[in-house]
């Protein structure tokens, strides 16, 4: 969908760090290697990984050495998944145009500590995939990665998507009764990571877990990526630390927070975030009864003053709707049906609640990938955040635009 | 060392079913219909695709496995 926009560029705040971004802008190999120097040993590298705490930047925020303590056996595939599915991140692509040396080192690293004759792949989309091969050419130890063009659809990201997708089927999500550290590409264990994990690993691998540790919070250690979007304030991709506040994100792009009605946090399977709350800082779980955001893959879609989330919420369901993969009956049916129930409650057409509530509880773990979980969860979020506007809707009158 | 026997559950391949209700029938207090005919797990909705059984509802679980037409259900057993 945005494959045609430039990328954002990424000039570092000042108010952040620039750790992924160090060598500047357009790293080729000799600019990442004058930043950053040859590749570290891979002694101690588990351990080292364990201790900097670092979790995968694809959104799930897992921990990295948990996910290699899974693994049933060497791993016989490493992935880089760049497939970023969310039409609102261009965070991977992003990293893989302006770094891609960091990435590449990072799957190098891995193998090397795990299984030197494992296949390795990168997945990403077709800008990010460009940036991978050319910076392939410039070295000499990573001819044997093999890139594959990922699928532009919402759920291709998806880690059993990705799989699917090396096997020559459609790249969508598989029932997978095992986790693919035990049965992955060709039923042996696999491992997958975001492209911008692999980067922070070729980080760790240099300077180590304190440096790491030294940036964010306990809880989110070490920096991540964000994908900026919103009314006003264009396209961005920034560099955070762990745990950062929504507003202080919103700031170092230049946003005006007080021209910000609500914030969209961890994209279209999100949640609404009001100004009033938007000194919550990031954190990379959910965690239902804290006063935080989980940041999921980063995305964060700002919405003005005169937008009504409530609206903005009814298209975004319909996308997630036309998104389903089409497989799964709770799913196929049941996305649909919520966009439209949704639509209209939201409206103020419908005035019983349950019609819409009882999708919402029910659609959630019915599935082969966490798709309707994450669809229900943001039309809960947007029924639980806009319901001043919900009353609104009610009463006639239309919160957007002109007749405000 | 006694280490605790892991429950079994029941897990639904949501790529495969397609409603035909044989497990409805047979675990009707595990399973409901919900309003397309597809298995609504009474569990929470962290379980609804890998559901917990209790020891008495293994005969029934199993025969679900059986007879589904989709082979859409496995019972397993590790955690
Ligand atoms: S849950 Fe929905 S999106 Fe996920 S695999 Fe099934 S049909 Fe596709
Ligand atoms: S018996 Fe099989 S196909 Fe029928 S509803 Fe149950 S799981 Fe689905």
């Amino acid at each position: 969908m945005t494959l045609t926009t430039p990328l954002p560029s990424v000039a570092p705040s000042p108010a952040m760090p620039a750790r992924l971004f160090a060598a500047g802008p357009h790293a080729d190999a000799t600019l990442h290697a004058a930043r950053f120097g040859p590749l570290p040993a891979t002694t101690g590298l588990v351990a080292t990984l364990r201790d900097s705490g670092l979790t995968g930047r694809g959104g799930g925020a897992f921990p990295v050495a948990a996910k290699i303590d899974a693994l049933t056996g060497p791993p016989a595939t490493i992935i880089g998944n760049g497939s970023e599915g969310e039409p609102l991140s261009r965070k991977d692509a992003t990293l893989l145009h302006h770094a891609p040396h960091l990435v590449i080192d990072g799957l190098l690293l891995l193998a090397a500590a795990l299984n030197p004759k494992a296949r390795l792949v990168i997945v990403a989309r077709p800008d990010g995939v460009d940036s991978v091969r050319h910076a392939l050419r410039e070295r000499a130890d990573g001819r044997d990665i093999e890139v594959r063009v990922a699928e532009d659809r919402f759920v291709s990201g998806e880690a059993t998507a990705v799989v699917a997708g090396l096997a020559g089927a459609p790249a969508l999500p598989k029932d997978h009764p095992l986790h693919l550290t035990q049965r992955g590409v060709g039923r042996r264990p696999t491992l997958l990571f975001n492209v911008e994990t692999l980067a922070h690993v070729a980080l760790i691998g240099r300077y180590g877990a304190g440096w790491f540790r030294s940036l964010g919070t306990p809880e989110d250690p070490g920096t991540r990526l964000l994908s900026i979007n919103g009314d006003g304030i264009g396209e961005h991709v920034l560099e955070v630390p762990g745990g950062t506040r929504i507003i202080d994100a919103l700031t170092a792009v230049g946003a005006n927070p007080d021209a910000v009605q609500a914030v969209l946090v961890g994209g279209f399977h999100g949640r609404w975030v009001p100004a009033r709350h938007l000194t919550r800082s990031l954190t990379p779980r959910p965690a239902p009864d804290a006063d935080g955001a989980p940041v999921g893959a980063g995305v964060i879609l700002a919405i003005g003053v005169e937008t009504c989330g409530l609206t903005v919420t009814g298209s975004i369901l319909e996308y997630l709707a036309a998104e389903s993969a089409g497989q799964c009956g709770p799913c196929v049916l049941g996305l649909p049906r919520l966009a439209t129930r949704y639509a209209e409650h939201a409206s103020g057409q419908e005035v019983d609640a349950s019609r819409v509530w009882q999708l919402i509880e029910t659609l959630p773990g019915r599935g082969a990938c966490h798709h309707p979980d994450g669809t229900a969860a943001l039309a809960r979020s947007a029924l639980t955040v806009f319901t001043a506007e919900l009353d609104r809707h009610r009463a006639g009158t239309c919160c957007e635009g002109p007749h405000r | 060392m006694t280490r605790p026997t892991p429950s079994p559950t029941l897990h639904i391949d949501w790529t495969r079913c397609q409603a035909r209700g044989a497990c409805l029938e047979l675990l009707p207090d595990l399973l409901h219909p919900d309003e397309d005919g597809y298995p609504l797990p009474a569990a929470p909705a962290r379980q609804r695709t890998n559901i917990p059984l209790r020891a008495a509802q293994l005969p029934a679980a199993q025969d679900a496995v059986a007879l589904c037409p989709r082979l859409a259900l496995t019972l397993r057993r590790e955690k």
